[in-house]
């Protein structure tokens, strides 16, 4: 029964190429980070339906994938949410050019069975959690934040990431701005020495292993933790507020970043000032050769960034992503005509 | 012999020899690439790249021995596992079972030997881990307290890999050690049995017999164990650091390669993975000649001639 | 002289023992099936075959491009393979005693023993970056590779089983040796090599590693060779490592299809190779 299903889906799959090849197909890949892969997916699908001769494939297989797949030339674009280094730029073929489509929250989910208000943690709390030093979830230090809640004797496992990653970077950027230890002892990039824990691939491994581990404490996307409705904490800001992750708190986040964007629009928007603001929110970005040899690919991006910045926005809610500040869509508008299309 | 035919024949010879050659240069280039790609991570840490425990992507230090560690962990503990049942089987399919039941079990080893690794992985994640974990959970404080059972019961880690490796490697190991049992002559048991002997002291004289084909096989599960990627990645946790207790994430060498090659994003950080699957490489390739020696080698003494029955049954 | 109770005893826990193991053995192949038919079967409908996978959160969403993709890859692997592992048997079995074919025979076992990863390694260095392309082709070599040995091997040993009187006739009749190999010595050796064929196909449908970064994933339908290309193993450890319960039913049912088309090979392999073991003993 197999084979005869095969052998149909791959003659109605040939009846398809034949008549749908009518226009040339533009294919177009790219691969980096799992941080936005929800809202891409839900891009590149619905450009697909509006332009049925235009597919684009992103894997998603974390930022630093994402860099070293697009510096060596074997995917058109890469994705990334840690912005690449000046050394990483530096060893490509040709200048690379960042480009903010979204922006998105990391936030701290943990699985602690019997516990059902939601907890409060801080930046040196979460960096000392990850350092291996709080070891348990009844540590003064989480205690002293949770006040009113009963925290159990269990032991904590952190759960981080096991392959190159812009979500790792966005975290252990705010862990280090809060810690020096953390800054001195791992430091920051895509990919770290974890000091203990688990690894797990993408934001999808990582939510895995902390809504089967329990005890587990990880970092993930928002809408992984709203899609696989994992419990989140709340994290202190800047103001000393704790904030949970949303849209709105996201957004305010940005808007300081937004007055000040540096040209090539690489900045870091964690544990930014003011009130309501969710201090782990981060742009991510999609990289672009400012010079690609396909120009016929390069106007095909160009096209469906626009479509991004603009129409592609409406759909970054629903998925628990922020939108861009206008004032940021402008600039990049502008900055898109340095992409040369032929 | 006609001019054309013994052309003809020596054209076949090269022709032929030409896609043996072939193969030949394949495998080379397999260790030629392996070996120029990891020479920069060679050159800058030489063998200290095995002593240190360090695997820092940010600070460029690169040490690979909790790789080496849980890979020899993972694999050895799956051959104490894997070796009696396996034994047990071969044993029992070429020795003891009924004509009947032979086929059967013979197919049916060979079917798990066939399900793909991804399948053993996905098994493994939801059904194997949490099952291990359950296990955890229920032991006793007193054993918990020992290094060898330390730790938060995770389900991932050391004990996880070592039970999937051990169910994949059983097939490896009991198909060939059938094989080599099968190569015993018939005289050595029956020399037993007229002697009076049981049937366990019958078949101990048979695998005494066959006895360095038997640790070929071994060693060739061995060398399947080491190499294994997927199944042991998705439950081994993938955690670099070297851990003596058996509920302790860690990491192997053919799961660091698969999870960290894509983004190995300077030349120093790929030729140290590289340089990870040329030692894998190198490691597999002595175990396997090594083994494939000694099961050879087995076959080749059977040369002994059957002393007639007769006289053993004077004796 | 009859033996004691003691070594009685012993031999019969033996035979238990040996029992039990088969039984162990037993354990984890039916769980493993058990799981697989079960979480499966309830995925498996007619979109799992005909759609292509959906964003996250959308549900109906399929494997088919999967499937095609395990097919487009196990053709190419065998394009390439065949010819290369059947002239190497070839080679080994018309000149088995020379150094160079012990030589040859020495290669492809190693290379049968190379870690699928290492092999991964080898194709994204040669067929990957020099190309600055993910594509079917190369995760067809990856593949190819793994099956040469297969078959190098299983075609030597079956020719070496042809009995000599066939090819010492042909040879008689004035026959180059070429003609005598190829039209008697390896038709009547050929069901074998099938055999072979088909359980190395087997082998190789169900590897994900190599196709890692070679063939690397395609969200889309596609069927180029210079393209990536989706496949059954690489989809189910997407799913399978994600968060989302529908990839996780898409898993399941992406495996029991994997398990099915290995099944099928290998029962028909057996099949072959039994009839094949009963004419060679009625010669």
């Amino acid at each position: 029964m197999n084979a005869i299903h095969k052998i149909a889906v791959a003659v109605a799959g040939a009846a398809v190429l034949v008549t749908g090849a009518a226009a040339q197909t533009m294919k177009i890949n790219g691969a980096g980070a799992t941080f936005p892969n929800p809202i891409y997916q839900k891009w590149f699908s619905e450009y697909n339906k509006l332009h049925q001769n235009i597919e684009i494939n992103y894997q998603s297989i974390g930022s630093g994938g994402g860099i070293q797949q697009v510096i060596k030339e074997t995917v058109f674009f890469g994705a990334t949410d840690g912005p690449m280094t000046a050394d990483q730029l530096q060893g490509a073929p040709g200048k690379i050019l960042h480009f903010p489509t979204v922006l998105g929250a990391v936030v701290p989910v943990y699985n602690l069975p019997g516990v059902t208000a939601e907890l409060k943690f801080s930046g040196p709390v979460l960096a000392d959690i990850f350092l291996g030093k709080v070891t348990k979830w009844n540590d003064p230090a989480l205690v002293k934040l949770n006040a009113g809640v009963t925290l159990p004797a269990t032991d904590i496992t952190v759960a981080h990431r096991a392959d190159g990653s812009g979500t790792t970077y966005i975290w252990v950027d705010y862990l280090a701005k809060l810690s020096p230890e953390w800054k001195s002892k791992v430091g920051v990039a895509t990919s770290v020495n974890w000091p203990t824990g688990v690894g797990g691939r993408g934001n999808e491994g990582v939510s895995g292993l902390v809504k089967q581990t329990p005890g587990a404490i990880g970092y993930v996307e928002l809408i992984y933790a709203l899609q696989n409705k994992i419990a989140y904490g709340s994290v202190m800001n800047a103001a000393g507020e704790p904030i949970k992750a949303s849209v709105e708190a996201v957004t305010l986040a940005a808007a300081e970043a937004a007055k000040a964007m540096p040209p090539d629009f690489r900045v870091s928007i964690t544990n930014a000032p003011g009130k309501g603001v969710y201090p782990i929110s981060s742009f991510t970005w999609l990289l672009l050769y400012e010079n690609a040899k396909d120009k016929a690919q390069a106007k095909t991006m160009v096209d469906f960034v626009k479509w991004a910045l603009t129409d592609g926005q409406k759909y970054c809610a629903d998925l628990g992503y922020a939108p861009l500040p206008e004032a940021v869509v402008k600039l990049e508008m502008a900055a898109l005509a340095k992409i040369k299309v032929s | 012999m006609p001019k054309s035919k013994s052309r003809s024949d020596v054209a076949f010879r090269i022709g032929t020899g030409a896609f043996g050659f072939l193969l030949i240069a394949l495998v080379c280039g397999i260790g030629v690439i392996l070996a120029i790609e990891s020479m920069p991570s060679i050159q800058k840490f030489g063998l200290s790249f095995w002593r240190t425990e360090i695997w820092d992507p940010v600070a460029g230090e690169f040490g690979a021995l909790p790789f080496i560690w849980g890979t020899l962990y993972s694999s050895v503990l799956a051959l104490l596992i894997a070796t009696p049942i396996a034994l047990g089987i071969a044993i029992f399919i070429s020795e003891l079972c009924p004509a009947a039941l032979r086929q059967p079990l013979v197919f049916i080893t060979e079917l798990l030997a066939a399900i793909p690794s991804i399948v053993y992985g996905l098994w493994g994640i939801f059904v194997l881990v949490p099952a291990v974990r359950a296990v955890e959970t229920s032991l006793p404080a007193s054993l918990r307290a020992l290094p060898l059972f330390s730790g938060p019961p995770l389900g991932l880690g050391m004990l996880s890999a070592a039970l999937i490796l051990a169910i994949m490697v059983i097939p490896f190991i009991s198909s060939i050690s059938r094989e080599v049992l099968k190569s015993v002559p018939p005289a050595q048991r029956e020399g037993a049995y007229a002697l009076g002997a049981t049937r366990f002291e019958a078949i101990r004289a048979a695998v005494f017999y066959a006895r360095t084909g038997i640790i070929g096989a071994v060693m060739l599960g061995f060398g399947r164990a080491l190499g294994e990627t997927m199944a042991v990645t998705m439950v081994i946790g993938n955690n670099p650091k070297v851990a003596v207790s058996l509920f302790a994430p860690q990491y192997t060498m053919a799961a660091v390669v698969a999870n960290e090659f894509a983004e190995a994003a300077d030349r120093l950080y790929l030729s140290a993975l590289v340089e990870i699957g040329l030692v894998l490489f190198i490691i597999t390739l002595i175990i396997n000649s090594f083994s494939r020696l000694l099961i050879w080698s087995m076959a080749r003494t059977d040369k002994v001639v059957a002393e007639p029955v007769e006289a053993e049954a004077a004796a | 002289m009859t033996p004691t109770g003691g070594r009685k005893l012993l031999s019969s826990l033996f035979v238990a023992f040996c029992a039990g193991a088969v039984l162990l053995a037993l354990i984890p192949l039916a769980l493993i099936l058990f799981f697989v038919i079960s979480q499966g079967v309830v995925s498996l409908n007619l979109a799992f075959f005909t759609h292509m996978p959906t964003p996250v959160g959308e549900a109906g969403g399929g494997m088919a491009n999967s499937i095609v993709g395990t097919l487009i890859l196990s053709g190419l692997a065998a394009a390439m393979a065949v010819p290369i592992g059947i002239v190497s048997g070839i080679y080994m079995s018309e000149y088995a005693g020379t150094r160079f074919a012990a030589a040859v025979r020495f290669a492809a076992d190693t290379l049968n023993g190379v870690p699928s990863i290492v092999i991964g390694l080898f194709a994204y260095v040669v067929a990957v970056l020099p190309f600055k392309q993910f594509s079917a082709f190369a995760g067809g070599f990856a593949l190819g590779l793994m099956m040469i040995p297969i078959i190098a091997r299983t075609t030597e040993e079956l020719l070496l089983l042809v009995p000599g009187t066939m090819r010492e006739g042909a040879l008689a009749l004035g026959a180059t040796r070429a003609r005598a190999v190829f039209s008697v010595v390896l038709p009547a050796a050929l069901p074998g090599i099938v055999t072979g064929v088909v359980l190395a196909l087997a082998r190789i449908a169900g590897e994900t590693a190599p196709l890692l970064f070679t063939a690397f994933n395609n969200r889309f339908f596609s069927t180029s060779l210079r393209q990536p290309i989706s496949s059954l193993t690489v989809q189910v450890y997407t799913y399978a490592t994600g968060p989302y319960e529908d990839w996780h039913r898409q898993a399941w049912a992406g495996a029991l299809v994997l398990v099915s088309i290995v099944l099928i090979c290998s029962l028909l392999a057996r099949l072959a190779t039994r009839r094949l073991e009963r004419m060679h003993a009625r010669n």
